[in-house]
């Protein structure tokens, strides 16, 4: 049966897909049954509640909703705005891990509401606990101008493989999977427990570099390629042979020390790589190996037949005439509107980002304006992305104008993508139990102060990534510009850390020096943009005038008396 | 320690248990064992005594979570139980060494999951090839039986019969 939802460039659910999901929601159902009955300790619910997403946080749980590879459509983004109202405050957020957040749900609900995001096909399964969470990949997956090829089919193929793997649900630790198919980095693959880079081999067929051992928290790595080339077939064997290897020899005795990038250090990657080799030459072949029937139907659910051809030079015309029209939807088309491999059509962002509210936090008015517009504009497909935006990616260029009000008007069109005032931020000491300090009124602190476009579009872009702790879900590490919560005897401090990287250049930031208090931050951060505009040549963006100087000038400078 | 009152599921049913897992720092005296006394030993003790065990059809060993299946590569099939350790149930190394018997070994006795063993882990330990559970005492039997069949479908192959859906569709 065709239906107009199945012809959505989204992966679609069979039987077997939807059967996996109902076993799931009566498994957990019954699992918080006998937990709230005292069959279950308090322990031993742990990680059953996290392989479902469920933390309980400082004030309540929060609930980590499943987004695979950040891609989802109208209707589940509607489902889930009725599921903010009837259980939750009505607000949602959007992850670094492009998923949803939900911060106030009650323990006793989860059950109902899985039910709930069953009916559209979603879940929470294994967004948390110490197994393989959601693959990750570019937000502009599909419709990207320097794509070799959509690495969506090989997420999918990857999200079944490891959804309830019988084997890896209790690792030494969490484990990440990113997907790079562009010239351009979109993914941070190098910051991942596994980085899939997608090439195509000298033959020209679709083949895999594996990179292992990125990531960030306390220690931040930049991963290692153990696997070049790796035929396609093998992807999932290959991934297999890497975790059972982890499986049995990551750290269990320091949770600190318990992530792959630690193995792979002290391993070495060359003795890592081989004892990957020596476990794959076993289960190389086997049932799990990819052949072109299973690869090809996954990669028909992606392929848009919705396109119309549509003069290019006509579209760029009329978005000239109405650039003249407007000097603000100027300024949109040009920051966050990007090119798309279509002829006519455009990749639209969504900025959740405005000054005042918590980066990436949508309403629910807002989430099912955002549905509307998607089912206007985009084919009825959305897309979350790592920096906490919402994209939509098949959007014509004639409709952009139309689009662009409507943004306006939901408070979603601030032209700032990917300059200072778009942080990514974790939501921090508001929320999260683990954090050390308040990140949100940092973030809203910086936007407040450099609320001036045409300075922040003369600074060029820069990445601001703010974290509460040293588990980093703010990306602190590889920010142009982090800044990390610290406590210090019991009082919130921040440290400055400058010069990471998440592109294909990846680096890792330079501690500036000590901390300091959240109200010298705005400050800091004009001193160290003073130094850059000193001292920057002629297009020189912050990042490269900070790998040429180094960060001696900028410390010298912020912390002079 | 694995309980040895606990109760037994086997080949998805409840069952009696004749083996005895003898204890790391337990004694035992192996010339006075009789045909009928079924003891699991500690794999360090198994293998002080290797020349004897080996072959027995009534001496088994167990792996503790620091010990991986590696080195029963080529004898595990005169083995006729090996059981692995879970001291916490969050220690996911077994699952690990139960694939590698069945996997890479073809090993085809009785692994016997033992120690912190939990009914909400027994669908994955059936999936990696275990087909026995020592159950903590506490835990309801009916309810660990239930949760060995939590899901009837499997999208990727494993250590039991389960095909990968993708191979289905």
């Amino acid at each position: 049966m065709i239906t107009e939802h199945s012809t959505k460039p989204m992966y679609q659910y069979d039987h077997y897909d939807r059967q996996v999901i109902k076993e799931r929601v009566d498994q957990y159902r019954n699992q918080t049954q006998r937990y709230l009955a005292g069959e279950i300790s308090e322990a031993e619910f742990l990680p059953l509640r996290l392989q479902n997403g469920l933390y309980v946080q400082r004030l309540a749980p929060m609930l980590r909703v499943a987004v695979p590879y950040g891609l989802y459509n109208s209707a589940q983004m509607r489902k889930l705005a009725a599921i903010t109202r009837d259980y939750d405050k009505g607000y949602i957020h959007v992850s670094t891990r492009q998923n949803f957040q939900l911060n106030w749900p009650r323990l006793e609900d989860v059950p109902d509401i899985l039910d709930e995001l069953a009916s559209v096909d979603m879940h929470a399964v294994q967004t948390s606990g110490n197994c393989i969470r959601n693959t990750t990949t570019d937000q502009y997956a599909g419709v990207a101008i320097d794509e070799i090829e959509d690495p969506r089919p090989w997420c999918e193929l990857i999200r079944q493989w490891s959804t309830f793997h019988p084997e890896f649900a209790l690792l030494p630790r969490k484990f990440k999977i990113a997907v790079c198919a562009t010239e351009e980095d979109r993914a941070a693959f190098k910051f991942h427990d596994i980085g899939v880079e997608l090439i195509h081999n000298d033959a020209g067929e679709t083949a895999f570099n594996i990179h292992v051992g990125g990531g960030l928290g306390r220690t931040p790595v930049i991963s290692q390629l153990i696997k070049p080339n790796l035929a396609w077939p093998h992807l999932i064997t290959y991934l297999e042979a890497v975790l059972r290897v982890y499986n049995q020899l990551g750290r269990r005795d320091n949770k600190y020390k318990a992530r792959i990038k630690i193995l792979v250090k002290a391993m070495g990657a060359e003795a890592f790589a081989a004892r990957v080799e020596k476990e794959w030459q076993f289960i190389k072949d086997n049932d799990n190996t990819l052949n072109v029937e299973a690869v090809n139907r996954v990669k028909a659910f992606f392929i848009s037949h919705n396109y119309e051809s549509i003069d290019d030079q006509s579209s760029n015309a009329q978005l000239q005439s109405q650039r003249l029209e407007s000097t603000a939807f100027s300024r949109w088309l040009d920051k966050n509107v990007k090119p798309h491999k279509q002829s006519g059509y455009a990749i639209v962002n969504l900025a959740l980002k405005p000054t005042g509210i918590a980066p990436g936090d949508i309403s629910d008015f807002q989430m099912e304006a955002i549905a509307d517009l998607a089912d206007r504009f985009s084919g009825g497909l959305l897309r979350n992305t790592h920096h906490q935006n919402i994209v939509l990616a098949d959007v014509k260029k004639e409709d952009l104008f139309e689009l662009w009000q409507d943004c306006e008007s939901l408070a979603i069109a601030t032209p700032n993508l990917g300059y200072l005032s778009d942080p990514i931020c974790c939501p921090g000491g508001d929320y999260c139990a683990l954090a050390n300090a308040k990140s949100i009124p940092i973030a809203e602190a910086v936007q407040r102060k450099f609320d001036d476009l045409d300075y922040l579009y003369d600074l060029g872009p820069i990445d601001l990534n703010i974290s509460g702790c040293m588990n980093a879900c703010g990306h602190h590490h590889v920010g142009h510009i982090g800044i990390l919560g610290v406590d210090k005897k019991g009082k919130e401090y921040y440290q400055i850390s400058l010069g990471g990287n998440m592109s294909r250049e990846a680096s890792i930031g330079k501690i500036l020096g000590p901390s300091f208090s959240p109200e010298e931050i705005p400050e800091v951060i004009q001193k160290i943009l003073d130094v850059y505009v000193n001292e920057r040549t002629d297009e020189e963006l912050f990042i490269d005038t900070y790998r040429r100087l180094g960060i001696a000038p900028f410390k010298e400078y912020v912390y002079a008396r | 320690m694995p309980d040895n009152a606990a109760l037994l599921i086997k080949d998805q049913q409840l069952s009696n248990n004749n083996w005895q897992v003898i204890d790391k720092e337990q004694d035992i005296d192996l010339c006075c064992l009789t045909d009928s006394d079924k003891i699991i030993l500690p794999f360090a003790r198994w293998q002080e005594n290797q020349s004897m065990a080996l072959g027995k059809a009534n001496i088994g060993l167990w792996l503790d979570s620091d010990e991986p299946a590696e080195p029963l590569a080529s004898i595990c099939h005169e083995i006729p139980l090996i059981a692995i350790n879970f001291p916490v149930f969050s220690d996911g190394r077994g699952y690990s060494y139960a694939r590698t018997l069945r996997d890479h070994f073809s090993y085809r006795g009785e692994i016997r999951a033992i120690g912190d063993i939990l009914p909400d882990q027994m669908y994955f330990y059936q999936r990696c090839g275990f087909n026995s559970f020592l159950l903590r005492s506490d835990v309801n039997p009916e309810t660990a039986i239930k949760c060995l069949n939590d899901f009837t479908i499997s999208y990727q192959a494993g250590s039991d019969k389960r095909k990968p859906i993708f191979h289905q569709r």
